[in-house]
């Protein structure tokens, strides 16, 4: 894996639930052609996933980044709002503000943002009302 | 566990080719993709009453390389046909997802929350 150097981005929009998983599946596809372990694969597909998910129900629209060097693969989405008030509750597993329709497509558990923390090994969050979230996950390749 | 018993004792049809190479040591039963999601590790059977596409994607995302939808659900062809292009194998079966994970259950099959990260 020495001296890979590889920087991917993906608009992701608000609603867009027929090409929902498009972009992860891209990056998981990425990072398998680079021989990523497949244990690490799986946490970034998954942790990758929810974000997008995120990005399409809950925010107006955003972009998934991928980096990766030799030590990290370093996923980061960037959204254009509403924003999260209380980031401590939106964290909490089981807290959801998704609406029913998103319920009956399988998601909106409120497992989203604490199984992206348990998938990363670095994770970090910030947002702010009216301008937007980012979360940068981090997942150590060695 | 081949994918083949699996259909034996769950006394399912099998909607896409069998992949012999496939063994499944545990499962996680959900119609939610989130739950599944936070759950499922490695070597799983997803059994499921939901058919959309979400759960085609969902299973791709975790590498479940086996889904089961019970309650007789059938996907439609073009999920079968995005199953068929990731290599994941799918069944039906008439048992509700009850049964279908208590059958399994007394053949082995544990469940995913002990593997938990
Ligand atoms: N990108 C985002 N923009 C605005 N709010 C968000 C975003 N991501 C998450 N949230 C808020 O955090 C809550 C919890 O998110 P999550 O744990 O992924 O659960 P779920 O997506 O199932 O609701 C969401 O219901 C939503 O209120
Ligand atoms: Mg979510």
């Amino acid at each position: 894996m020495a001296d890979v150097s590889i920087l991917e981005t993906f608009d992701v929009e608000r609603g867009a639930f027929e090409t929902a998983g498009e972009a992860s599946a891209t990056i998981k596809r990425t990072l398998k052609r680079l021989g990523v372990d497949v244990g690490i694969l799986r946490r970034v597909a998954v942790a990758t996933y929810e974000v997008e998910l995120n990005l399409i129900i809950h925010s107006l629209g955003g972009r998934l980044e991928l980096a990766v060097d030799e030590n990290w693969v370093r996923v980061t989405s960037r959204d254009r709002g509403p924003g999260i008030p209380d980031i401590d509750k939106a964290m909490t597993e089981g807290y959801s503000t998704a609406p029913e329709d998103v319920r009956t497509l399988g998601f909106g558990a409120g497992m989203g943002l604490p199984n992206m923390k348990r998938n990363a090994d670095d994770f970090s969050i910030a947002s702010e009302v009216g301008v937007g979230t980012t979360i940068c996950m981090g997942f150590k390749l060695r | 566990m081949k994918t083949r018993e699996i259909a034996e004792i769950l006394s399912a049809e099998m909607l896409t080719e069998d992949n012999p190479a496939i063994d499944i040591r545990s499962a996680c039963g959900s119609d939610m993709m989130s739950d599944v999601l936070a759950f499922v590790k490695d070597q799983t059977v997803l059994v499921t009453g939901l058919t959309n596409p979400h759960v085609i994607r969902t299973a791709e995302m975790l590498d479940v390389s086996c889904i089961v939808f019970c309650r007789g659900k059938r996907p439609d062809e073009e999920m079968l046909e995005m199953a068929r292009e990731r290599d994941i194998v799918v069944l039906s079966t008439r048992h509700t997802m009850y049964v279908a994970c208590g059958l399994l259950y007394t053949h082995g099959i544990v469940g995913c929350e002990s593997t938990r990260r």
